[in-house]
C-alpha cells in the first residue's frame, strides 16, 4: 500500500526520483572521492617548508619550481614517459600477430580459447604476476637458468653490459623492468585491436583482392588503417598505467626513479606531500594530453 | 444514478487539446478527439505523425504538455498507467522471458494479489480465447511471432479493460498471418465488445478493421471518418495520397479542366482509357502520353504524362482480354466523370 | 591469383607467432603456481626436484598469513556490499535518464577506474590528512568501495540498457506499480550481473595494493603482506603458495563473473 502511494507521488516526478537515486553515490563519490582530488591538487599548490618540515598551507608555485626546475625532477619525468613510449610500441609489436590471428584467422573454437586465453592472465592478480617475474628474472631465477642451459649465457651477459638499460641481473636493470611492463599490459592492447581487426569486413579485404592488390598490400592498405583505432585504445592503456606505475619499477629495475616511486616515496618516508602531490599531477596531464591525441585517433570508438 | 448516466453517454476516450513535444519536435500540436465505447478506432499516419505519441498518451506512458485526456468522462492525465483501465498490447509484445506464458497472461492478476491457483484458471481461460491453451507452460522465448502476439493479447486482456490498445500490432507479421489477425481482432473485438485502439501506418488495415479511422500527419489530425468517407471523400491532398492512392490534380491542370485553380482528387480507377466513341458528356476528358503499365495481376496500373507534366495513375481492371490496353508510348485520351472527382482543401 | 592466405588461413608465421604471445602471457604465473609444490625451498633449478603439499601446510600454520587473510576478507566483503548498494542506485539513476549534468556525472564514476591508481591512492590520502583522520581499517574500505561501486554501477548499467523500456511499460499498463516492477520484472533480470558485478568487485578488493598502500596505515591486507614478502628471499615457496591462494580467490569470482554476463537465453535476447 505505501509502494503503490509512493509510485503514484513519484510518477510524474522524474527529477525527484532520479534526485533521490543519485543522492548516495553522488554523495559519496563526491565527499570520499573528488573532494580528496581537490585536496590533492590544493596541495600541489602548496610548499614544504624546509626548516620546519611542515606543510605550508598557502598556495605557492614553489613546488611547481622545484619540479620542473631541479634538473632529477625532470629526468625523472622524461624516463617515465620514455618507458611508457617503448613499453606501448612493444606491446603493439607483440599483439599484433596474436590479435591479428585471434580476430581474422582462428577458427570459432581457437578464437574461444584465444579470448579466454588472454583474458586470464588478465584477471590474474597484479602482485602475482610482478612476483612471478621479479623470480623469473632473478639472477639465480629460471630465466637465467634456462639460458645458460641453451649456451646463451654470453649474449645475455652481453645484453646486461649495455649502457643505461643494462644491470647486474634482469631483475634489477631496465631492460627486465620493460619486459615485466609489456608482459602485463600486453592483453589490454591485444583485446582492443582484436576487436577492431574483427570489426574489418571480409567484403573489404574481398574487394581489395577483386581488384588486384596481393595479400601483403591489402594488410597494409586496408587491415592496418583499420585497426589503428584499436592500436590507439590499447596503447592508452600501455602508455597510461605504465606512467603511474609505481611497484613494478620498485621491484623489478634499476635504480634509477620514476614518476610512481617518486610519488609513493615523497608522501611517505620525505614527508612532502606538496613534491608527492606536484609529481602526480604529471601523469594526469600527460595522460590527458594523451588521451585528446588518441581521440583524434578514433580510440573512443574502438573502446 | 446520475453519474452512471454521465459515464454512459461520455465517450470511452477523449483527447482535449492535447500537445507534446519532444525538445523541438512537435509531436502533437492540440489534437482533440472522442472515441466512443466498443469502437474499433485506428490511428492511422506515417512514422512520425504522432500516432504513436497519442496512444501513449491515452494508456499512461507519457504526460502532454497542455491539453487533457479524459477516460469514461474521467481526467485521468496525470493518473499513472497502472491506474487506469487500459492495457496495451506492445509492438514487440513485451513478453517476459523470465516467466513461461501462463505466468506472462497471469501477471496483471498477480499485481493484484489474485491467488496463485485463481491466476492460473483465469489465465488458461484467456489462453483459450486465442487458441493458445496448450502453450501455457512454454517459455515465452519458444514463441513464434504470432503466438507471442497471442499471448501478449491475452496479458492485456486478463484485467478486463474497457479499452485495449494496440501498437502496429501486426507490422511483424507476415501477410497471410497478417490477414487472418485482422480477421480474428475484429472478431475477439466484437465478442468482447470493448472499445479497440490500434496504431498503424498500413492504410489497407485501417480501413478493413476500424470503424472510424484518424488519420495523423506532422502533430495533426487531419481527417477523422469511417473508412468509406476518408477513402470516397478524402479533404486534403494528404489524406487522398495516403489512403489508397489518388491522383492530386492541382494548379494550371486542374485549372484547365475545371475551370478553377483549386485542386482536386481522382481516384485512378474511377478514370478510363477512351478506346472506342466519346465518353459520356458528364465525364471530364484530357489527353496525353501513356508512359508504362505495371501489371497487378488483377488489375494494371498505367502513368499517363498530360501536356502539363502531371502524371495522372489510371487503374484498368484485367477483363482477361490483354489487348485491351494501347502499347506505351501512344497518345490516349482519359476520362472520368465529373461528380467523381472530389476538391480538395 | 586468389591464394589462401587472402581469408581464413593463417601463415604458419602467424600462427607460430600468436602462440608465442599466448605463451608467453601464461607461462610465468603457471611457473609461480608450479613451485608452491616445490620440495626445494632455495634455487630455482627445474624442474623442479619434488613436489610436496608441506608448504601449504606450513603456510596455513602461520598466524600472519590467517589474519592478513582475515582482513582483506572482511574489507573485500564490506567494500563490495557498500559496492552493491552505491552502484546499482547510481544505474538505475543512469541508465535511460537524461538531463544537463547527465555527462558530467558519467565522467564522474567512469575517474575511479580511468585515473591511474597512484593518483586515486594519494588523493584519498590527501583528502584523509586534510580531514585530520588516520589510515586504517575503514579508510581501506571507503577507498575500495569507491572504485568497486563504479565496477558494479557498470555491470548493472549494461544489463538495465539491454532491457526494452516496453517491459517496464507493460508491467505498469497490467497494474504493477514501481516497486512491484522492480521485484517482478527488473530484478529478475539483473540478478546475474548483481552477481558478476559483486563478484568482480569482491575479487577486485581482494587483490588491491596500489590504492591501498596508500590508505592502510598499520593495517596489513593480504597483498600488502605479499608485497612485503617481495623484497625478503626466504621462505619463497610459502609465498608461492600464498600466491595461489590469491589466484584461486580471485580468478575464480572474476571467470563465474564473466560467464555470468555473457547473453543467454533468458535475457532480452529476443
Amino acid at each position: 500500500m505505501v509502494a503503490r502511494s509512493v509510485s503514484r507521488f513519484l510518477h510524474g516526478r522524474q527529477g525527484f526520483y532520479l534526485a533521490l537515486l543519485l543522492a548516495p553515490p553522488l554523495l559519496w563519490l563526491g565527499t570520499v572521492y573528488l573532494a580528496s582530488l581537490f585536496a590533492l591538487l590544493a596541495q600541489s599548490f602548496y610548499a614544504i617548508d624546509e626548516f620546519t618540515a611542515r606543510v605550508v598551507p598557502e598556495l605557492t608555485l614553489k613546488t611547481y619550481r622545484q619540479l620542473v626546475g631541479h634538473p632529477a625532477n625532470v629526468d625523472i619525468v622524461l624516463r617515465t614517459v620514455l618507458m611508457a613510449v617503448a613499453v606501448t610500441l612493444a606491446s603493439a609489436v607483440i599483439a599484433f600477430p596474436v590479435a591479428n590471428y585471434m580476430a581474422r584467422h582462428a577458427g570459432p573454437r581457437m578464437k574461444a580459447l584465444f579470448y579466454v586465453g588472454v583474458m586470464l592472465p588478465m584477471w590474474t592478480s597484479y602482485l602475482v604476476k610482478v612476483y612471478a617475474w621479479r623470480l623469473l628474472l632473478a639472477k639465480e631465477g629460471i630465466i637465467s637458468w634456462a639460458l645458460t642451459g641453451l649456451g646463451l649465457q654470453g649474449p645475455l651477459d652481453r645484453l646486461l653490459a649495455v649502457p643505461v638499460v643494462g644491470g647486474p641481473s634482469l631483475a634489477s636493470s631496465y631492460i627486465g623492468m620493460f619486459i615485466v611492463f609489456v608482459y602485463m599490459w600486453l592483453p589490454f592492447m591485444i583485446l582492443p585491436l582484436a576487436a577492431a581487426l574483427e570489426r574489418v569486413p571480409q567484403s573489404l579485404l574481398q574487394a581489395s583482392a577483386d581488384l588486384g592488390a596481393r595479400p601483403g598490400q591489402t594488410f597494409r592498405t586496408v587491415v592496418l588503417p583499420l585497426a589503428l583505432p584499436g592500436l590507439a585504445a590499447g596503447s592508452i592503456f600501455t602508455f597510461s598505467l605504465t606512467l603511474g606505475d609505481y611497484i613494478i619499477p620498485s621491484v623489478v629495475g634499476a635504480p634509477g626513479y620514476f614518476i610512481g616511486m617518486m610519488v609513493y616515496q615523497q608522501q611517505g618516508t620525505a614527508g612532502n606531500m606538496p613534491l608527492a602531490a606536484a609529481f602526480s599531477i604529471v601523469p594526469i596531464v600527460l595522460i590527458a594530453i594523451y588521451l585528446a591525441l588518441a581521440r583524434r585517433m578514433g580510440a573512443f570508438d574502438a573502446l | 444514478m446520475t453519474d452512471q448516466r454521465k459515464r454512459d453517454a461520455s465517450p470511452a476516450i477523449e483527447l482535449r487539446e492535447a500537445s507534446r513535444a519532444f525538445g523541438p519536435v512537435v509531436a502533437l500540436d492540440r489534437i482533440s478527439l472522442t472515441i466512443s465505447p466498443g469502437e474499433f478506432f485506428a490511428l492511422l499516419g506515417p512514422s512520425g505523425s504522432g500516432k504513436t505519441t497519442c496512444l501513449r498518451l491515452i494508456a499512461g506512458f507519457d504526460h502532454p504538455d497542455s491539453g487533457q485526456v479524459l477516460l469514461d468522462g474521467v481526467d485521468v492525465t496525470d493518473i499513472p498507467p497502472f491506474e487506469r483501465n487500459v492495457n496495451t498490447v506492445f509492438q514487440d509484445y513485451a513478453l517476459f522471458p523470465h516467466m513461461n506464458v501462463a505466468d506472462n497472461v497471469a501477471y496483471g492478476l498477480r499485481v493484484r494479489g489474485v491467488a496463485a491457483a485463481e491466476r492460473r484458471k483465469r489465465a488458461l481461460e484467456m489462453l483459450d480465447l486465442v487458441q493458445l491453451e496448450s502453450f501455457a507452460d512454454r517459455r515465452s522465448t519458444q514463441l513464434s511471432g504470432g503466438q507471442k502476439q497471442r499471448v501478449a493479447l491475452a496479458r492485456a486482456l486478463i484485467n478486463q479493460p474497457k479499452v485495449l490498445l494496440l501498437d502496429e500490432p501486426l507490422g511483424a507479421l507476415d501477410l497471410k498471418l497478417r490477414e487472418e489477425m485482422q480477421t480474428e481482432l475484429k472478431s475477439l473485438q466484437q465478442r468482447l465488445g470493448i472499445t479497440f485502439v490500434f496504431v498503424t501506418h498500413d492504410q489497407g488495415e485501417a480501413l478493413s478493421m476500424a470503424n472510424r479511422v484518424a488519420v495523423f500527419n506532422a502533430g495533426r489530425i487531419e481527417q477523422l471518418d469511417t473508412p468509406r468517407a476518408l477513402y470516397t471523400r478524402p479533404k486534403t491532398a494528404f489524406v487522398a495520397g495516403f489512403v489508397g492512392s489518388a491522383n492530386v490534380v492541382e494548379s494550371d491542370l486542374a485549372e484547365r479542366l475545371t475551370g478553377r485553380r483549386q485542386a482536386f482528387a481522382i481516384r485512378p480507377e474511377l478514370i478510363r482509357i477512351v478506346t472506342n466513341g466519346a465518353p459520356p458528356a458528364d465525364h471530364v476528358v484530357t489527353e496525353g502520353v501513356l508512359e508504362n503499365i505495371l501489371y497487378h495481376g488483377a488489375s494494371s496500373r498505367c502513368h499517363v504524362r498530360t501536356g502539363d507534366g502531371a502524371v495522372l495513375a489510371v487503374a484498368q481492371a484485367e477483363s482477361g482480354d490483354a489487348a485491351a490496353l494501347p502499347a506505351p508510348g501512344t497518345r490516349v485520351r482519359i476520362s472520368w466523370p465529373r461528380a467523381s472527382a472530389v476538391p480538395l482543401e | 591469383m586468389r591464394s589462401k592466405r587472402h581469408w581464413g588461413g593463417a601463415s604458419l608465421g602467424l600462427k607460430l607467432a600468436a602462440a608465442a604471445g599466448l605463451v608467453f602471457l601464461h607461462l610465468p604465473v603457471w611457473v609461480i603456481v608450479l613451485y608452491a609444490f616445490t620440495t626445494e625451498d632455495r634455487t630455482y633449478a627445474f624442474p623442479p626436484p619434488g613436489l610436496t603439499l608441506h608448504w601449504f601446510e606450513a603456510a596455513f600454520a602461520r598466524d600472519d598469513i590467517w589474519e592478513a587473510m582475515r582482513l582483506s576478507l572482511m574489507v573485500a566483503s564490506i567494500a563490495t556490499l557498500a559496492a552493491l548498494i552505491l552502484g546499482t542506485l547510481a544505474a538505475f539513476a543512469l541508465a535511460r535518464s537524461n538531463f544537463r549534468a547527465k555527462e558530467s556525472i558519467t565522467l564522474l564514476f567512469v575517474l575511479p577506474i580511468a585515473l591511474p591508481g597512484i593518483i586515486t591512492g594519494l588523493a584519498l590520502l590527501a583528502g584523509i590528512r586534510s580531514v585530520g583522520l588516520t589510515p586504517g581499517f575503514w579508510t581501506i574500505v571507503a577507498g575500495h568501495a569507491t572504485f568497486c561501486l563504479v565496477i558494479v554501477h557498470n555491470n548493472v548499467i549494461a544489463r538495465l540498457r539491454r532491457i526494452p523500456p516496453s517491459w517496464v511499460e507493460a508491467s505498469m499498463d497490467l497494474g504493477a506499480d514501481g516497486w512491484q516492477t522492480f521485484r517482478y520484472v527488473l530484478l529478475p533480470q539483473i540478478a546475474t550481473a548483481l552477481l558478476a558485478g559483486g563478484m568482480l568487485a569482491f575479487a577486485l578488493s581482494f587483490d588491491e595494493i596500489i590504492v591501498t598502500l596508500f590508505t592502510a596505515g598499520h593495517e596489513r591486507t593480504l597483498p600488502i603482506w605479499f608485497y612485503n614478502e617481495l623484497f625478503r628471499p626466504r621462505e619463497r615457496p610459502i609465498t608461492n603458495v600464498v600466491a595461489v591462494i590469491v589466484i584461486l580467490v580471485t580468478l575464480g569470482p572474476i571467470l563465474l563473473a564473466y560467464y555470468l554476463t555473457r547473453p543467454d537465453e533468458h535475457s532480452s535476447g529476443n
